[in-house]
């Protein structure tokens, strides 16, 4: 089609504002869909996501409208996934900015809207949800219109769950949102926003096509990796495949390539034509550093081959994890993987025990670090037990807190990023009632526990988004736990001197919790170096026995021995000492016990 | 063939709360026609007994509590045996019950006994008083009786240890030649876990030691802990159980009778525990229900570790040692927890208080 017919765009919207109800309305509205067949929120595929109410992978979908092909791009929309927001937006010309008539502009509502404009989209502003009786339209528009800098009667009000209003979403689109203006007779190029794996067809990847022209059976290159391959297939999604044979700029589709090899074909790459090679590639995307690491775990040491295959093919679908191999004294043969953010870490945890059916020990997550030894280099350490002894300096990741409450919670939130650490940066008045505040924290003050404790804090009306601002020198000690005398690397975290003795007291009493009574005394410990700072025993058991065995009833009782086996099985061996795999997450809810406290 | 022979009466006066075998309350209509039904079992399975038994074991239920006629009219017809065992309960054993049960070859009694403290007995729904326990036991004992066992259950909701240490002592001013000591199995489903299983999960902690003060007491009396719930009196006769010791050994048993259990040449079969249809089958002489299980050599060695570590004498290995887990048995030896040589394993006095988690290690 013409690339002034074609208009491709994304929906920016917090959690819960609709932005799934309004592409549903859109599908149904252009006919994409038969309502017969109308699963509600078409665009969540994964039933992960359907549970959770929030995308988590990029997904193209054409529609046609009054004449005009329209791409609709799905972002995520959780502030772990920033990164795989700014790949949809790149392959867009604009974005609606969808916002709660009843809640108003949210954290993460100003952090997508801020990426929008930077990449220079056009921005249609929408006011959602205005049927509730709680709606209040006026106000929701004027601080949209306040952020983009438009004029409020811009702003379009619409009912997503009624249908109203979603007829001129359509028009605006085609009205404001300028057409791609790429060169069709280019050499051909196209931008990787995202991909799938195909047990049967291999890696199928989303691609926006900027200039040129692809067909089917075309030799390709992937740029910056140099893979060659084979477009299998080519064509759209509405919201079924489609095939077309044949993808032009401006447009959005899907190749498939018939490549196995998940690693050879890298989200963000361009994708070029082998005969007729572009010689540079497309901007390509940020690469995105994680900066949340955690060693995943097989429970049984078995399953390590599949471990290392799943997380091949989530790499695929999620450029921004990071994994390489790692082997714990007391865990055995698994990964240290790397993390956008806590979500990101739980969504892959989920898909590695959902989807590939395995049982993990997740250990609990530690931030990047940067650490110069005695007359040495700096070196990041992804692992608080790499963390060296001797250390000269040591630096963190820090983050840009972006935090919008109602006035009355100011007071708690301040007190909050107190505790964490946090440094004041800035305040302003949204409007009278909401104020916009911004601080400067280390990220390992956030990747435990601190979302829940503003939301507990704030009854649940805060929002929150960050950026990652860079590393920064801190006061930084190792505190090892030792179980039986053996150090458990699995366990080692690096802290804020200023509270190491307290969260070393507070971490070996949750492990005396968590550890069962074995058969003799256990020591835990915690300890900087050479030197204890807290201490705490499991005590013995005096009695382990099946009571009564007789009567013939052998088998009842193998069967309970059989069941007190497995239960050992589950349990990891430290030395002498079987530790269950909760205790190796015991750190996660240090922060609880210093609430109630 | 197996010599060890193990008959199930599921009659009962009335159902204690914390039982969970196969029981039947009152019936006495039913009580001759099952004594029938037994014996028909009996003819069906004769030849897989020996031609002479070394051991038979009337189990409840309260075997006792059968209709006198019927029981006799079984005693008569069971084959003859060295040891010859009944349960009773002690409200049930009379002078004439005791002189009857003699003079038809049973040699051995199992009183069960549970406490001697009326409020303790209470909680468990015993309606016997402790003085009925021991006239009991002097009928037995008058009727000729030289081999009587006491049931003792310990852990009971509400029980101090000054009430287990007066149990033990009250139980041991009579006597007895043999004791079995139970812990309280608050099992899953039963009225009494409704009733009691959260006191008992408060009282966990307190009662741990019940177990070694059990030990503790019956040893310094001269009693010799053979098996880990089960006690003889020391001296020149062999007071063990010797029923039991055959399961134990992991011998061969049959069982007759409703829900019973047996274990034959590699197969265990236990009878379905419907009372009715138990009698259908058998009226029509056809064998009852079963639930099949067949043994793997593997599976019956574990059964041999997980049995034979119960008992004082060391487990011969032998083709047993296949069985165990080389690094759990190294370091429970450092523990100080098993003793083992090439040819034999034991438990030492504390590995044995750890049975259960110790052969789990083991057999992991």
């Amino acid at each position: 089609m013409a690339q002034h017919r074609i208009r491709n765009f994304s929906i920016i919207a917090h959690i819960d504002h609709g932005k799934s109800t309004l592409a549903d309305r859109i599908l149904e509205l252009t006919h994409a869909v038969a309502d017969r067949d109308m699963r509600a929120q078409v665009l969540d595929s994964m039933d992960l996501e359907r549970e959770r109410g929030i995308t988590i992978k990029a997904q193209a979908v054409r529609v046609e409208w009054k004449g005009h092909q329209l791409n609709l791009i799905d972002t995520p929309g959780h502030v772990d996934f920033t990164y795989e927001v700014s790949r949809s937006l790149q392959a867009c010309e604009g974005a609606l900015l969808v916002v709660d008539a009843a809640q108003g502009i949210q954290a993460q509502t100003l952090a997508n809207a801020y990426l929008a404009i930077e990449n220079n989209l056009e921005i249609v502003p929408v006011v959602n949800k205005i049927d509730l009786p709680q709606a209040d339209p006026d106000a929701a528009a004027a601080e949209v219109a306040d952020l983009i800098g438009d004029d409020p009667s811009h702003v379009l009000r619409i009912s997503a769950k009624t249908g109203q209003g979603v007829e001129d979403v359509l028009d605006a689109i085609i009205e404001r949102v300028p057409p791609p203006s790429g060169d069709p007779d280019a050499p051909a190029r196209a931008l990787i926003f995202d991909s799938s794996y195909d047990q049967y067809r291999g890696v199928v990847a989303f691609v926006r096509v900027v200039h040129g022209r692809f067909s089917a059976r075309e030799p390709l290159r992937a740029m910056a990796l140099g893979t060659r391959f084979e477009a299998e297939e080519l064509g759209f999604f509405a919201p079924d495949r489609r095939e077309t044979g044949m993808l032009e700029a401006g447009e959005v589709g899907y190749v498939i390539t018939g490549l196995k090899d998940v690693s050879r074909l890298r989200v963000g790459d361009t994708i070029t034509s082998e005969k007729r090679p572009a010689s540079q590639p497309l901007p390509g995307y940020k690469d995105v550093k994680p900066m949340v690491f955690s060693g995943l775990f097989p429970t049984d040491s078995d399953d390590y081959p599949e471990l290392r295959d799943a997380l091949e093919r989530l790499k695929l679908n999620d450029a921004a994890l990071f994994y390489e191999p790692e082997t714990s004294q007391a865990l055995g043969f698994g990964f240290r993987c790397g993390f956008l953010g806590l979500l990101h870490m739980e969504i892959v945890r989920e898909r590695l025990e959902r989807e590939f059916d395995l049982d993990l020990i997740v250990t609990a997550p530690n931030v990047a670090y940067r650490v110069k030894p005695p007359n040495g280099d700096w070196v990041e350490v992804h692992t608080p037990s790499d963390m060296p002894n001797e250390i000269e300096e040591v630096e963190e990741p820090y983050i840009k807190a972006s935090i919008i409450v109602p006035k009355e919670y100011v007071g708690a939130v301040m007190e909050l990023n107190n505790e964490r650490r946090g440094r004041f940066d800035h305040m302003e008045y949204l409007s009278e009632a909401r104020v916009h505040l911004t601080y400067e924290l280390p990220l390992a003050e956030i990747v435990l526990d601190y979302y829940d404790a503003l939301k507990s804090r704030t009854r649940g009306y805060a929002s929150f988004d960050y950026d990652i601002i860079g590393f920064r020198p801190g006061k930084l000690v190792r505190v090892d736990v030792l179980v039986g005398g053996e150090p458990v690397d699995a366990l080692s975290l690096v802290i804020h001197r200023d509270s190491a003795y307290d969260r070393g007291r507070l971490l070996v009493e949750r492990l005396r919790e968590e550890i069962p009574r074995q058969h003799f005394d256990v020591a835990i410990q915690a300890a900087i170096g050479s030197r204890v700072i807290a201490r705490e025993t499991v005590k013995a058991r005096r009695k382990d026995v099946l009571a009564k065995c007789y009567g013939g009833d052998i088998s009842r009782k193998r069967k309970l021995l059989e069941k007190q086996k497995k239960g050992k099985k589950r349990m990891k061996q430290v030395g002498m000492v079987e530790v269950p795999q909760e205790a190796f997450l015991a750190v996660l809810n240090l922060n609880d016990e210093k609430k109630s406290s | 063939m197996t010599r060890h022979l193990y008959v199930h009466l599921p009659f009962c006066a009335h159902r204690c709360g914390y039982c969970d075998f196969v029981t039947a309350v009152g019936r006495q209509e039913q009580h001759g026609p099952y004594v029938d039904a037994l014996l028909s079992e009996l003819d069906l399975e004769r030849s897989l007994l020996a031609p002479t038994l070394e051991t038979v074991f009337l189990g409840g239920g309260t075997p006792t509590f059968t209709e006198p006629h019927a029981l006799e009219r079984l005693l008569t017809s069971l084959p003859r045996a060295d040891e010859v065992t009944v349960e009773a309960n002690p409200e049930t054993v009379t002078q004439e019950l005791a002189r009857m049960l003699r003079s038809h070859g049973v040699n051995r009694v199992s009183l069960g006994v549970q406490s001697f403290r009326p409020h303790l007995l209470s909680v468990l729904d015993r309606v016997v008083h402790p003085d009925t326990v021991r006239r009991a036991f002097y009928h037995l004992r008058d009727a000729g009786f030289d081999n009587i066992s006491f049931d003792l259950i310990y852990g009971i909701p509400g029980q101090s240890a000054a009430d287990l240490e007066t149990d033990l002592a009250d139980a041991l001013e009579l006597g007895p030649e043999h004791l079995s000591c139970y812990e309280l199995e608050a099992k899953p489903g039963t009225r009494f876990t409704h009733a009691h299983g959260d006191e008992l999960a408060r009282q966990a902690d307190s009662m741990e030691t019940y177990f070694e003060a059990v030990v503790e007491r019956l040893t310094e009396d001269g009693y010799r802990w053979y098996e880990t719930a089960n006690f003889c009196r020391g001296g020149d006769r062999d007071l063990r159980s010797r029923h039991n010791l055959a399961y134990w050994l992991g011998l061969d048993y049959l069982g007759l009778g409703v829900g019973a259990v047996s274990t034959f040449a590699g197969r265990r079969w236990r009878n379905a525990p419907g009372l009715s249809r138990y009698l259908q089958a058998l009226a029509k002489g056809e064998r009852p229900e079963r639930e099949l299980e067949q043994l793997s050599v593997e599976v019956q060695q574990q059964e041999r570790v997980m049995l034979g570590l119960r008992l004082d004498e060391p487990l011969v290995l032998g083709e047993l040692a296949g069985v165990l887990d080389r690094d759990a048995l190294l370091r429970l030896e450092r523990l100080g927890l098993v003793e083992s040589d090439a040819r034999t394993l034991a438990l030492t006095q504390r590995g044995r208080f750890l049975g259960g988690g110790v052969t789990a290690d083991l057999l992991a």
